[in-house]
């Protein structure tokens, strides 16, 4: 049904950390990977080795660039994926019931055995996260890895997604942010973590991390009274004595 | 928006046919005999025309179907629900036409059955936020005064049709104004996308695909919009001309050229509603929303 059920008993979804991403891609790669053996059709590539390369991912990083009024400007690795959105467009305007939202998780899944491919979620979705298939003709998302999460038959350590599993930096998070003391939620409350385009009322569940200023070290003003202590033993003799020749 | 020739023939189409459908179900002028029926299969064949002309751009037509499920949320599933209730509501005025019998209150249910199929197709494209241009209500009334306006021409109803050409054209060319600022009325930047506006002025520094996607195909196609200004003046004068062609031309003559001219401006304007409209995910690939004109 794709009215939305208004209330989720959780809301798992991932807090990306724009700070510690490096733009590696590794995300989009495992993600991919995963993908084309997981939940639905195999996402599918056209002319992947000829002159014009096209096909269909979950997750993309962009790169942007940021000039602040002062200082140096920052270069900032962007992953886009699907939010997870708690008033999700892409739900409600599906005519088939096969976009939906999961009332245990907070989920939004596409049944693609029930959909007929019209676009209109991708339409509706402000992100970008929605791609239709161009080899099945159905719509493709973010499953928040499903078929990974609750999956028993993979070791303890692999039961996340696969871009969070995959990411060298640390740089994406997963877990329950409608609990406010979940590691994610603790996190976005210490980070001050911020959603996309709140102008849209789309309510997404994931979460960004806002990346620090790296123009100038931090480390400064807090290590400073150490930089002022008396040097000890024979760096300290040395001092000393370089001092009183001075 | 890609402007996709099967979406654009489906709603002049469709809207047509309908439009022509709800003016003949009204009793306002329902020819009878079977000269009433070959017109009233006119109207069905414009109005499924446009219909089938909607499948060409799923990915699964077999299982169109199950777009009859979900009217509670979905306008695209309400289209569909309505769509067939006026067509079947409208075979019984036709049957009785034939009769020479009027239409009377049941011709006004299917009559409005037909205009809201119209409304419910422009409600489809006036409902996503994510295309500022398009979310606003000036869109399901031109989409209505189109149909209107095309079958008051086809029927023909020459002082209707010649009103309602002119209300239209006026109309159309507020909404083309309206539409300018829209994009930069609802606020979403390269800064609130990707919450970067807190540090500074984002640019994009590269692009996550060198290669296009489906994003960019279908969301962020740009098409001779240089041409744009040019097209804007066919549309609305294609739409205005029937005013003055219908009160000056003889009856069979002018109704064939208010009907050419409608439907040039009509092509012009649904081409333009399409390739004109900005969804909101290209600036995420750097896309700035078009300046307003002046
Ligand atoms: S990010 Fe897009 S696809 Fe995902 S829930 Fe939100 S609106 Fe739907
Ligand atoms: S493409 Fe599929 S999931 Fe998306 S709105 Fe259409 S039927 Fe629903
Ligand atoms: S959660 Fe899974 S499906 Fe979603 S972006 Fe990460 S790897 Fe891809």
């Amino acid at each position: 049904m794709t009215c939305l059920p208004g209330y989720t008993e959780k809301k798992l979804g991932l807090v990306i950390d724009l700070d510690t991403c490096v733009g590696c891609q590794a995300c989009v790669t495992a993600c991919k990977g995963w993908n084309d053996q997981g939940y639905g059709v195999p996402l599918s590539d056209q002319d992947a080795y000829g002159a014009d390369p096209s096909g269909t991912f979950l997750n993309r990083v962009h790169s942007y660039e940021v000039q602040p009024d002062d200082g140096a400007a920052q270069i900032i690795n962007f992953p886009r994926s699907c939010l997870h959105c708690e008033d999700a467009p892409c739900v409600t305007v599906c005519p088939t019931g096969a976009s939906y939202k999961r009332i245990e998780d907070g989920i939004v899944l596409v049944n693609e055995s029930a959909c007929i491919g019209c676009g209109l979620c991708a339409w509706a979705c402000p992100y970008g996260a929605r791609e239709l298939d161009a080899e099945a003709g159905v719509m493709k998302k973010c499953t928040l890895c499903v078929d990974r999460i609750y999956n028993d038959t993979l070791p303890e350590e692999d039961r996340e997604p696969a871009c969070v599993r995959t990411c060298p930096t640390g740089a994406r998070h997963f877990g329950d942010l409608g609990d406010p003391d979940s590691e994610v939620s603790r996190l976005v409350a210490a980070r001050d973590g911020f959603a996309l385009m709140p102008e849209l009322r789309t309510r997404p569940v994931n979460r960004y991390l806002p990346p620090r200023r790296k123009d100038a070290r931090e480390d400064a003003s807090l290590l400073a009274p150490l930089l002022d202590l008396q040097a000890q033993g024979f760096a300290g003799w040395l001092d000393r004595m370089l001092g009183k020749m001075g | 928006m890609n402007p996709a020739p099967s979406v654009i023939i489906f709603t002049v189409l469709s809207g047509l046919g309908f439009g022509f459908l709800a003016w003949l179900c009204s009793g306002i002028a329902t020819p009878d005999g079977l000269h009433g029926l070959l017109v009233f299969a006119l109207g069905y064949g414009l109005a499924v025309g446009g219909l089938v002309a909607s499948t060409f751009h799923l990915g699964q037509p077999m299982r169109a179907w199950r777009a009859f499920t979900q009217w509670r949320s979905s306008w695209l599933s309400r289209e569909a629900w309505v769509s067939v209730a006026a067509l079947l509501a409208a075979a019984p005025v036709a049957l009785g036409a034939l009769a020479g019998r009027e239409p009377g209150l049941w011709g006004l249910v299917a009559a409005a059955l037909c205009l809201g199929t119209v409304l419910c197709t422009a409600m489809i494209y006036a409902q996503l936020a994510t295309v500022p241009r398009w979310h606003h209500p000036l869109v399901p009334v031109t989409f209505v005064l189109f149909a209107l306006a095309g079958g008051a021409i086809l029927l023909p109803l020459p002082g209707v049709a010649a009103v309602l050409s002119a209300g239209l054209a006026a109309v159309l060319a507020i909404g083309f104004r309206i539409g300018d600022g829209r994009f930069a009325g609802a606020g979403s930047t390269l800064a609130t996308a990707t919450g970067l506006g807190r540090i500074g002025a984002p640019r994009v520094f590269e692009q996550p695909h060198t290669g296009g996607n489906y994003l960019t195909r279908e969301m962020i196609h740009v098409v001779g919009r240089r041409h744009a200004a040019r097209l804007r003046s066919i549309a609305v004068a294609g739409v205005a001309l029937p005013a003055l062609i219908l009160p000056l031309l003889p009856p069979v003559a002018g109704v064939a050229l208010a009907l050419c001219a409608h439907l040039a401006g009509a092509f012009a304007a649904r081409w333009l509603f399409f390739a004109e409209a900005e969804h909101v995910v290209g600036l995420y690939y750097g896309r700035r929303p078009l300046p307003e004109k002046g």
